[in-house]
């Protein structure tokens, strides 16, 4: 083989030697030929697209931006603010008229109460207000650890960790876990700081219709298929299920029991989101996996805020130490804000207390959210949306008139009726350019526990009236 | 290879700045182009009310950045070994592991994600996170905590290591205080309020002390109206995304902190990004931006929005401000500029990069701040015209989703702002600007007579030191603990990998003896660790000011 290859490179080098002049010379130029047309550019591209400096200045000059914002209406509905003044604890004070408050999420009155307000001052006289720091740059304080510890014994969870801002938590939880080609499944009546979770993630979003196992089946199976076509990639693909215990759009609540089995079918993590549920669902306020038995370890990842039940600020997710730990180098709005002030910290420590030391509150607050419940049914023209044991229940009109701007208008009339009559509604509130799937305008009825039989048979015939005297 | 550039600070210049942005650009036709060198302002000479405010980023010998690299090879050689040991089953793994039910599961983590806090972050994380247990003044007491197990976990002894200096937090203005005659208001709202809202601003949580808070950042800013939120981080993330959308430009200092980055990310627009504070980069980009529209589309840009920081956190560096403004009038981009740091820290009555430059507010768009830092509180605010805020007042996602801000935190706010402002004749306030004012000229300079490297404006109050080696932020961040010195030490992934520094944050709250303290150790642990690193020859009494000082290179 060595032999023979020498022979044709030694035969070449003769065939060289022995060709006629004008043949190399020929070859040559053939050579150099090939060399600049692989070297040249066919087409002239750049010369003909670039502008000189005078047309540049002529562009910058012509160009004009759209304003920074558009122009807001003066008659815009969310322009102008009901202004409060006061305390919005049992009763409020709305626009100069003070009412029964309907409106606040405050579930276990915990807002108004003594204790709280007592250690909050405590901790004032110690620590101040603001930490002035992120949690790693001397922005721990002994609160915080406490927080987080009790929170964490509370859900009876290894471990819990507390961020400074409801909305935030969720919204950072899932980019930290959820990267650049992760696929996450996730309700379609899921609330805005999920979606903005999912979008800062950049993983993939399939969306399932609200609360239908089998449409997420559906996903799950496709997926499946899916998978089996790049094991690979599937290999490396994280799958989660992003759902809410107690959906703030729709006053329902999701059927656990069968997630965590498709969980455990298909391999997907589950991450549930408990703002409204912590503190309300379950025998000790522990959300929905105490209200459906579900072992908590099989959920990846709770997260709920605490300025619902707890009427404090702030939230914080709870799980294994060994998925939630990972957000205190990567949960964004955990490592780059401020920590949470430590006497909104205390306030949360002392309603926690309350709520281990007294479990009837949270019976209480059902008996209520189901007599409210069952007296809503069947006022005229509006619908009751919700489950009994919701305490943030939705009335939608019965029949659209077809243009969400009328709708939101009798829904506003509705509630000024009751505002007249010392009753304190509010229109749920929506972005509705922003909004994934925008739910239909809706007056948010909110129940208490210091809310009286007697106040809520008012609130609930001042609801009806209103409905006959402006629906019909 | 000093780096050195002079910034005039005077409003009246504005409009030559404005020619020496286009002088350069003629320079630049010309084929005249003068890189990084910045061109002197020539009309300030012999303006008596002239400032100049050196801004410097000296670079550190060649052989430190060799043996940077080095060290973090050693370190990340090392991770491997251990990785191997772990595997092979002679090294216990400490981590907190998958539970067996999940292990079919795909890995939460991937192994190389977790490899940096695994092998590096681990062996040095005593560093952060330290807990506390006091008011975070001047002085805090920390807990005292140690590990038995090299960092996999700490355990707190129940001591404490009292009065330590605070260098790390951001209480420029002392506003961190338990004082219970200044906390009186704050402490009368608690008790009338509690602590909570339960609603949003959209619904029922807009409480007439929001309002009252509003009218009166408007006032302390000098702009038309303004709207606070909750969060600082998410006052950028949640509010960016109503300002531009798809089909606009966002063009972003490259050091701009996350959360601007956040919100620029969720608002769906293009974003580029410009050199740290480099005009050039800056008008090249516009340039380009307004001449060749969208890619692919060439459609024009609907609009360009310029997002830098007043002081950037861990640069110390400030804004270019006069020359952003001109360039934005320019080109007719609008200008979102983030005060985080810089609101009540600088300027001479505390309103921040605008007044430190004497700019009119108005010629900043967006105007955004926080209320964390030099307010001594929780929260941020967007300022500018009314059109602005009426529009973020409706389309905000905080004003609509979020919980509003809680009524103790907004009279605090309220209290340090009156206080700044002067509002029934008081001058605390003012007495605190200028005392940090002094304390940060006099740290700035004797450090640098020091010899140690640090960067940034000379009225910043945000001083890094840089540290360089991995091995010495580590050090030294345990030998000023030692000395009861509270730093923060930051490095990469937070800073350039060649540049781990060590951050401190001036307050008006130090005591001359406090600062004279901390430069006493700063002084010795830097010659223990040999952190001097600067070439610079600064003469012993700070003949600062010099012009000659300054002289530019290239």
């Amino acid at each position: 083989m060595a032999s023979g290859q020498q022979w044709v490179l030694v035969e070449m080098v003769q065939a060289f030697y022995e060709a006629p002049a004008y043949h190399l010379i020929l070859e040559g130029i053939l050579i150099l030929w090939i060399i600049r047309l692989l070297f040249s550019k066919t087409y002239k591209l750049q010369e003909t697209n670039k502008l000189t400096e005078k047309e540049k200045e002529e562009l910058i000059e012509e160009w004009q931006p759209d304003p920074l914002v558009p122009l807001v209406s003066k008659d815009h509905p969310s322009l102008s603010y009901d202004i409060v003044t006061g305390p919005p604890s049992h009763k409020i004070i709305i626009n100069g008229k003070e009412c029964i408050n309907f409106a606040s999420f405050n579930f276990l009155g915990l807002l108004d109460n003594d204790r709280v307000k007592q250690k909050a001052l405590t901790s004032l006289k110690t620590y101040g207000v603001g930490t002035c720091g992120p949690r790693g740059f001397y922005g721990t304080f002994d609160v915080h650890l406490e927080l987080e510890s009790r929170l964490a014994k509370f859900m009876k969870t290894e471990e819990a960790i507390i961020y400074s801002y409801g909305f935030a938590t969720i919204a950072s939880a899932i980019p930290a876990y959820s990267k650049r080609g992760d696929i996450v499944f996730v309700d379609e009546a899921a609330c805005f700081s999920i979606q903005k979770g999912l979008q800062a993630s950049r993983s993939v979003i399939k969306y399932f219709k609200h609360n239908d196992m089998e449409d997420l089946d559906r996903l799950l199976k496709e997926q499946q298929l899916e998978d089996h076509k790049n094991p690979r990639k599937a290999k490396v693909t994280r799958r989660f299920i992003v759902v809410e215990g107690l959906y703030m759009n729709t006053a329902d609540i999701c059927p656990l029991p069968e997630l965590v089995k498709m969980k455990y079918k298909y391999k997907v993590r589950i991450f549930l989101e408990e703002s409204l549920s912590f503190g309300v669902l379950g025998e000790h306020g522990r959300g929905v996996t105490e209200h459906f038995g579900v072992n908590i370890d099989d959920i990846d990842l709770i997260s709920a805020n605490m300025e619902n039940a707890i009427a404090s600020i702030g939230g914080f997710c709870c799980g294994r130490s060994f998925v939630i730990d990972h957000q205190r180098l990567s949960g964004q709005g955990y490592c780059f804000s401020a920590s949470l002030p430590p006497m909104l910290a205390a306030a949360a420590i002392e309603a926690l207390d309350i709520m281990e030391e007294d479990p009837d509150i949270f019976t209480v607050l059902r008996e209520k959210c189901t007599s409210v419940y069952h007296a809503l049914q069947g006022t005229s023209g509006l619908k009751l949306v919700g489950v009994p044991l919701s305490p943030s229940l939705h009335l939608q009109l019965e029949r659209s008139s077809g243009s969400r701007d009328t709708d939101q208008r009798t829904l506003r009339r509705i509630v000024d009726y009751c505002l007249e009559r010392e009753v304190a509604l509010t229109i749920a509130r929506y972005l509705e350019k922003e909004e994934r799937y925008l739910p239909p305008p809706t007056i948010r009825v909110l129940v208490t526990v210091e809310q009286t039989d007697e106040e809520i048979q008012k609130a609930v015939s001042c609801i009806k009236e209103a409905a006959l005297a402006v629906i019909s | 290879m000093v780096r050195t550039s002079t910034m005039v600070l005077n409003g009246n210049l504005t409009v030559q700045m404005n020619q020496t942005i286009l002088q350069n650009r003629k320079q630049r036709k010309n084929g005249h182009v003068n890189g990084e060198k910045r061109t002197n302002f020539p009309a300030a000479k012999g303006v008596s009310c002239r400032q100049y405010s050196p801004e410097s980023f000296e670079q550190a010998p060649m052989y430190v950045a060799v043996l940077t690299y080095l060290g973090f090879g050693i370190v990340t050689l090392f991770g491997y070994f251990r990785d191997f040991l772990r595997a092979v089953g002679l090294e216990k793994c400490h981590l907190a592991q998958e539970r067996e039910e999940q292990k079919e599961f795909v890995p939460m983590y991937q192994d190389f994600e977790n490899f940096y806090t695994r092998n590096l972050y681990m062996r040095v994380r005593d560093n952060w996170n330290r807990p506390i247990c006091s008011l975070p003044g001047p002085a805090f007491d920390l807990m005292e905590r140690v590990s038995d197990d090299y960092n996999w976990t700490f355990r707190l002894t129940g001591k404490t290591i009292e009065n330590v200096i605070n260098m790390g937090s951001y209480n420029y203005l002392g506003f961190a205080e338990n004082n219970e005659d200044f906390l009186k208001t704050v402490a009368d709202k608690t008790l009338q309020y509690g602590v909570g809202v339960c609603s949003s601003r959209q619904e029922v949580g807009n409480l007439s002390s929001h309002e009252e808070l509003e009218r009166l950042v408007a006032d302390f800013l000098g702009v038309e109206s303004a709207m606070t939120f909750g969060m600082g981080f998410a006052t950028n993330s949640m509010n960016i995304p109503a300002l531009v959308s798809k089909g606009c430009l966002i063009l972003s200092d490259e050091l701009n902190h996350t959360s601007l980055i956040l919100g620029a990310r969720l608002s769906g627009a293009t974003i580029r990004v410009f050199k740290h504070n480099n005009m050039h980069s800056l008008e090249k980009m516009l340039r380009d931006a307004v001449c060749s529209g969208q890619p692919r589309t060439h459609r024009p840009w609907r609009k360009i929005l310029i997002m830098v920081e007043g002081i950037y956190s861990m640069e110390g560096s400030v804004a270019r401000l006069p020359e952003i403004v001109a360039l934005k009038k320019k080109y007719k981009a609008y200008l979102y500029l983030d005060e985080a740091h810089s609101i009540g820290a600088v300027g001479p009555t505390g309103r921040g990069v605008t007044e430190l430059f004497r700019l009119n507010p108005a010629d900043v768009d967006v105007m955004m701040g926080t209320f964390t830092k030099s307010f001594g509180a929780a929260g941020g605010y967007i300022a500018g015209n009314k059109e602005l805020v009426n529009y973020l007042r409706s389309h905000s996602h905080s004003a609509v989703y979020a919980t509003a801000m809680c009524p103790p935190v907004v009279e605090q706010i309220i209290r340090a702002m009156k206080c700044i402002m002067g509002v029934d004749g008081n001058t605390v306030g003012i007495q605190r600007i200028r005392q940090l004012a002094e304390n940060t000229r006099y740290f700035r300079s004797r450090l640098k007579e020091m010899g140690f490297i640090i960067y940034g404006n000379d009225s910043s109050p945000v001083v890094p030191i840089l540290l360089y080696m991995p091995g010495k932020v580590v050090a030294f961040s345990r030998a000023m603990l030692a000395r009861k010195i509270g730093v923060v030490v930051v490095g990469f992934p937070a800073t350039p990998i060649t540049e781990a520094r060590a951050r401190f944050c001036l307050s008006a709250a130090h005591t001359r003896a406090m600062l004279d303290k901390v430069l006493h150790h700063l002084n010795e642990v830097g010659d223990d660790l040999c952190l001097k690193f600067s070439r610079r020859k600064i003469s012993p009494r700070p003949v600062l000011f010099n012009e000659t000082d300054f002289e530019l290179d290239s």
